[in-house]
């Protein structure tokens, strides 16, 4: 941190609409101006998260991964630069084995090298890269529905609850203490069982069991925030409890809703694809990351590419939004970060 | 307290109730039961078997129906008469559940307590060590280990924990690359953990990596994993360090009447060892829960004995000594058999599938060699997940702790650093991670599913997946029942433990 950081941002915030006063902390002499540039919190928040290195590295890898995928095969009406579909099965080529080459020539390889079947082929002749990226789309595709869902009903329910209280709180506290008692794992295995197995309406029946614990935070947050004084004025000038929970209450609430929405979407990911892994994810024709491994656990000692090549995707996913969340965590309250004295 | 208690449980159960009802609704709609049946090419045979199928699972009946008689059953286990319903294939729910739950809950338990016992100790090192390499290093493995599935994870342990090490244990002689690349590992991570000045630093990494690689080149020349025993010269010496190392945690190593208390209580549990050499040679666990008893007492009164002024801190070095030196006669003992069941499962020691060699006969030694072989790739990879987020929580909780304005204080009134951190900063530390404990718990028990799935073990796992891929609702909720009433137990024990380190709580 250089000195010219801004002190830290006290937190909860307090109205949004009022701007923090950033000061240079320089030795105001002669030859220096003393300058005060104000900037609001989010710009507070959004140099703090760009200045953290894990974080940006994850987004780039991230933004990679998801372009790649897209791009390659193509999704819906975008056509693919990737001549093969995953659909399509051929004859093997050398056992299906990758033609991906990084290795130089001198160390027994042919330099930097696509070939036709840079991930190699399954056994039907398919090609794992264009499977790959299929699965990619899909895992990806299904995370994000379910973090969407879960943060939409999870911050809804738990806004309402914890703003009026009474017998809406005590039904859907209630609620939550039943669903969390639950193991996840089960619950969301037995939801995705009676699903179609399409990728749209996994993620929806998901994010319907993912949201207890999100709504357990904002409502904790809410009860303390709606005796504030602001929240006091706002009614006072007669906002409606609608307007009050939009417009005073959510902004103080967003980092909690934010730093939550990338956690759900990183444990979504190892979600699909351990229910895929079941046989209640994702059904085939249609794949996905974890189907690509559960088919092929048994394969490994003889065909490990098609162990090796899904599961990096998978790891390499969940922990750049890991690290975004992490990232955005140290953004939204830098109090974490202080160094001990 | 009691009244607390009871509150709870009361509440707990209710919360059980309504999620039962949940988890039946949803697996009995969450597909068709006769669907493989409708594949019957015979008309009458299919008429008959769906017939069948419809009265044994009463599939003319609404499901709130359905439900409710199953609860009736479910009630009778409260007065002794439990009747869980039986399976698509007509087997009772009751019997198939005892083995499963047996098979299950030792996976789980052993996972829980070396996650916890892991992470805390690796989360608290770092935090210690805020901003160092050490610490760095081990927040991007807890995040990769976050971000790993768990199949993925067991399919790999299959391969490289089990088969290669199997073949590796044939002839077990490590290369010397591997050796040194041990011992630079080992010098890495001693002198990151201890830290210091660079020259101290230094000194630790030489010593670490020479000790290393010395010790291992020795076990590697006289072939110890073929045939690993411990002695009683090293035993002796492991104990006394175990009694050395509680007291300097404890008390600190000045304080010479706890560690006059510990060594006794070592040289207690030692001596009890030789007296009770005859009956350890086949024990049964009863015998062995009546030792830990004895060493428990055993340590209390050393501690008492000697402990003058500081009893309390000595009666606690006492009981810990007097169980790591138990501890290590058991692993003694353990490591003395490995050679006989070595050749009796035909070098092929660590097992990729089941939970046990079926029909295994042989000493109480032998017996749990074999059980542990088999538990130990599925602990590994249930760990690894939980294992990073306790390392998480704990190393921000402890952080958090240390910027307290007490510890400055603490510090300025001339506390040693080794009095601050266990004493003052540990204990509320610990806080939050109960809490967290009792969440994972149920996370550990859905990753206990997928690891039984890939090493076939026919424990709980089975039963869950199999009655939901057949919409088979009552193996599932037998299933449910009992992970669903672990769970609610666990939530209890960590509010409990919760009042316990945190007087400010209180439980009414």
């Amino acid at each position: 941190m250089s000195n010219l950081d801004p002190p830290a941002a006290p937190t909860p915030p307090d109205d949004p609409h009022v701007t923090q006063p950033a000061v240079t902390t320089g030795e105001p002499g002669a030859d220096f101006e003393f300058t005060v540039k104000a900037r609001t919190q989010w710009e507070l928040v959004l140099r703090r998260f760009l200045r953290h290195r894990g974080a940006m590295f994850a987004v780039f890898t991230l933004l990679l991964i998801v372009a790649v995928s897209v791009s390659s095969i193509g999704y819906g009406p975008i056509p693919g630069w990737w001549g093969l579909s995953y659909l399509q099965t051929a004859s093997t080529v050398d056992g299906g084995r990758p033609t991906l080459d990084v290795l130089p020539a001198f160390v027994d390889g042919d330099g930097l090298a696509w070939g036709q079947h840079p991930f190699g082929q399954d056994n039907a002749g398919r090609d794992y890269f264009a499977l790959t990226m299929r699965g990619v789309q899909q895992s990806l595709l299904i995370a994000i529905l379910v973090g969407f869902f879960s943060t939409l009903i999870g911050a809804t329910v738990g806004a309402m609850a914890g703003y009026f209280g009474g017998v809406v709180e005590t039904v859907v506290m209630r609620l939550t203490d039943v669903v969390i008692a639950i193991p996840l794992l089960i619950l969301a295995a037995v939801v995705a069982r009676g699903t179609d197995g399409s990728a749209a309406s996994l993620g929806l029946f998901l994010g319907l069991v993912t949201w207890t614990s999100l709504a357990r935070l904002v409502r904790g947050e809410v009860l303390s925030l709606k005796e504030r004084e602001f929240v006091e004025a706002a009614r006072a000038l007669g906002a409606s409890p609608f307007r009050i929970i939009t417009r005073h209450i959510l902004p103080n609430v967003v980092s909690t809703i934010i730093v939550s929405a990338t956690l759900v979407i990183a444990s979504a990911i190892l979600l699909e694809t351990a229910l895929s892994f079941l046989g209640f994810g994702v059904q085939p024709p249609d794949t996905s990351l974890g189907v690509l491994i559960s088919n092929y656990q048994t394969a490994f000692a003889t065909r490990p590419w098609l162990f090796w090549f899904p599961g990096l995707f998978i790891i390499g996913i969940a922990l750049s939004v890991n690290f975004i969340g992490d990232g955005l965590r140290d953004a939204f309250d830098p109090r974490q970060n202080k160094v001990r004295a | 307290m009691g009244v607390f208690i009871a509150r709870r449980v009361i509440i707990s159960f209710f919360t059980l109730l309504a999620a039962t009802l949940i988890v039946y609704v949803l697996v009995a709609n969450s597909g068709d039961p006769l669907e493989e049946l409708y594949g019957i090419a015979d008309g009458n045979q299919r008429e008959a078997a769906i017939e069948a199928r419809t009265a044994l699972l009463n599939l003319d009946q609404p499901v709130l129906q359905r439900y409710l008689g199953w609860l009736t059953g479910a009630a009778g286990c409260l007065v002794g008469a439990c009747d869980l319903g039986q399976s698509i294939a007509g087997q009772d729910v009751t019997t198939l559940l005892p083995q499963a739950m047996v098979t299950t809950l030792r996976l789980v338990v052993a996972s829980t307590l070396l996650a916890v016992v892991l992470g805390v100790t690796v989360g608290i090192v770092s935090a210690l060590r805020q901003y160092t390499g050490f610490d760095y290093s081990v927040t991007f493995m807890a995040f990769l280990f976050f971000s790993l599935p768990v199949f993925w994870v067991a399919v790999l342990l299959k391969e490289f924990g089990a088969i290669r090490l199997n073949d590796w244990l044939a002839d077990p002689v490590i290369p010397i690359p591997v050796l040194v690349v041990v011992a630079l590992l080992s010098a890495g991570i001693w002198q990151a953990v201890l830290g210091g000045p660079p020259r101290r630093r230094l000194v630790v990494a030489g010593v670490a990596a020479v000790a290393t690689g010395a010790v291992l080149a020795y076990l590697s020349a006289v072939r110890w994993f073929a045939q690993p025993a411990l002695g009683p010269v090293l035993v002796i010496v492991i104990s006394l360090a175990w009694a050395v190392a509680v007291t300097f945690l404890v008390a600190g190593l000045s304080n010479r009447r706890v560690l006059f208390a510990a060594l006794a209580a070592t040289a207690v549990a030692l001596l009890g060892s030789i007296v009770l050499a005859p009956y350890l040679t086949d024990p049964t666990w009863g015998f062995l829960g009546l030792c830990v008893v004895g060493l428990v007492l055993a340590g209390m009164a050393a501690g008492f004995a000697l402990g003058g002024l500081d009893r309390p801190q000595a009666m606690r070095a006492g009981v810990f000594s007097a169980l790591l030196a138990g501890g290590t006669v058991f692993t003694d003992y353990v490591l003395f058999a490995f050679g006989d069941y070595y050749d009796s499962v035909n070098g092929r020691v660590v097992k990729t599938i089941g939970s046990g060699t079926p029909n295994f006969t042989g000493t109480f030694w032998e017996r749990f060699l074999d059980q542990t072989t088999s538990l130990v790739l599925p602990t590994a990879a249930l760990i690894l997940i939980s294992f990073a987020a306790y390392v998480r929580y704990t190393r921000s909780s402890m952080l958090e702790v240390l910027n307290m304005d007490y510890i400055r204080t603490a510090r300025a009134k001339g506390l040693t650093e080794r009095t601050v951190t266990v004493r003052h900063a540990f204990r509320n530390a610990l806080i939050p991670v109960t809490t967290y404990a009792a969440i994972d718990f149920g996370a550990v028990i859905g990753g206990a599913v997928i690891t039984e799935t890939v090493f076939g073990w026919a424990g709980m796992g089975a039963l869950f997946r199999n009655g939901l891929a057949n919409v088979d609702p009552n193996p599932v909720m037998g299933f449910f029942v009992v992970t669903g009433a672990l769970v609610v137990v666990f939530n209890l024990l960590a509010d409990i433990a919760y009042a316990y380190l945190d007087p400010r709580i209180r439980l009414s």
